[in-house]
């Protein structure tokens, strides 16, 4: 017997729509002449048609289609929208939007969650406190900056600083999206304190700030044609010597 | 948080694979309330990041994400079903398909898909219930378009030899 082994992986794109006219026709005229792949195809053909026949294309149930609509279509302030099985898993994160406060500790946790702000200041504060929530720190962990520093590459089309300090160890960084951009987040320790810093590129827009949020404070400073947010529930003192020692780098 | 914008647009290009990517989650973690944990994780998922998305195939962008936490998911249970499954198919021997799907007694198509090692069956799934072309699929697991094609045809042959067809 032959080796058909090239004829019958042809033999297969051709039944599933991928080959050229031309190659599909140098196919034809190998067929012609083999039974085997005559016969292959006719076996390809019929298996096709069975898993067609049995094997389900599941549809999504419901509850996932809710819960999807309320995530893209954000509910009036408080409302509880899914019903939600809570679990401890990764990428928790992502589903804590609509979690209920129950799910959560804090009320305020809830209540800046809600979409219905605009503000940044109050977005970015959100972002670092579900970044808080048990083990969703952090996309790349790392105390070394030339780790983490690479792992942005081609996740963003800007190269942020990852500065180190012997004070503040760094912890990781991850990808954010928080007031309309993404963000480059970096997570460092202070103390007993996480600080959480998120670069973007300035823009016309961006000004120096700072402030306090609900028991979080924040400070927003320009560098580097950077805008870059430092929010950690420290005392502001601290904060500022935090955001002093990266100025000085 | 979001823009009406980036939401409408989401909903206008995710949103309609979602029964593609339930289906696929449901393929590859074989249970029901743990599929639409992973397709729900996904799309949330799709959603942070789809300010990310350049363009494309949404559908493969999609279903990427979908497998990933499928096998992610799997694997934080104690399932050896992702990348340690793909090592073992690096080998292109005879593999563990063939007696896997070989322990089905009689040819039942849905059971012997299921019996099947996970990257064989995510490509089978991709290409014979979601249609998708071998360009998507290698962009969904990641792999050259010759891995697709490779592995189709043994999950094909898995099949035929149980006598599937």
């Amino acid at each position: 017997m032959t080796d058909c082994t090239e004829w019958q992986l042809l033999l297969q794109a051709d039944l599933d729509g991928e080959l050229s006219p031309a190659e599909a026709a140098r196919l034809a005229a190998h067929e012609a002449g083999c039974a085997a792949c005559a016969s292959l195809r006719k076996r390809l053909s019929a298996l096709s048609a069975r898993i067609a026949q049995e094997a389900p294309r599941y549809e999504a149930p419901a509850a996932l289609r809710a819960a999807l609509q309320a995530a893209v279509v954000p509910a009036p302030q408080g409302a509880v929208v899914v019903p939600f099985r809570p679990r401890a898993r990764r990428w928790t994160r992502e589903t804590i939007g609509f979690v209920a406060g129950a799910a959560l500790a804090a009320s305020v946790t809830f209540a800046v969650f809600q979409p219905a702000t605009t503000n940044p200041a109050d977005q970015i504060i959100a972002d670092h406190i579900r970044a808080l929530q048990p083990g969703h720190l952090i996309d790349v962990e790392s105390s070394d900056h030339h780790t983490v520093k690479p792992w942005f590459d081609g996740r963003i089309d800007f190269a942020p600083p990852v500065p180190q300090f012997e004070r503040y160890p760094l912890l990781g960084g991850r990808l954010d999206y928080a007031a309309g951009h993404t963000m480059a987040a970096l997570s460092y320790r202070a103390g007993k304190h996480i600080v959480d810093v998120f670069i973007r590129p300035a823009d016309a827009n961006a000004t120096a700030r700072e402030g306090t949020r609900e028991g979080y404070h924040y400070i927003c400073w320009l560098q580097g044609g950077m805008v870059l947010w430092a929010v950690s529930d420290m005392d502001p003192t601290e904060l500022a010597n935090f955001v002093q020692a990266w100025k000085d780098t | 948080m979001w823009g009406r914008a980036v939401s409408s647009e989401f909903e206008r290009t995710m949103l309609p694979h979602m029964d593609a990517a339930y289906n696929l989650a449901r393929w590859l973690v074989r249970d029901p309330t743990l599929a639409q944990d992973v397709a729900q994780d996904a799309l949330l998922r799709a959603l942070r990041f789809f300010p990310e998305w350049r363009g494309g195939s949404a559908r493969a962008w999609l279903m990427r994400i979908v497998r990933n936490v499928a096998y992610d998911t799997l694997r934080d249970r104690g399932h050896d079903e992702g990348e340690e499954a793909m090592a073992e198919l690096a080998d292109p021997a005879p593999g563990p398909e063939r007696q896997a799907v070989a322990r089905i007694e009689m040819a039942n198509v849905a059971t012997a898909l299921e019996a099947m090692p996970a990257p064989l069956r995510e490509c089978l799934v991709l290409r014979e219930i979601e249609g998708l072309s071998y360009k998507e699929i290698a962009e969904v697991a990641g792999v050259p378009i010759g891995t697709v094609m490779s592995r189709l045809w043994r999950a094909r042959q898995a099949l035929l030899e149980v006598g599937v067809a």
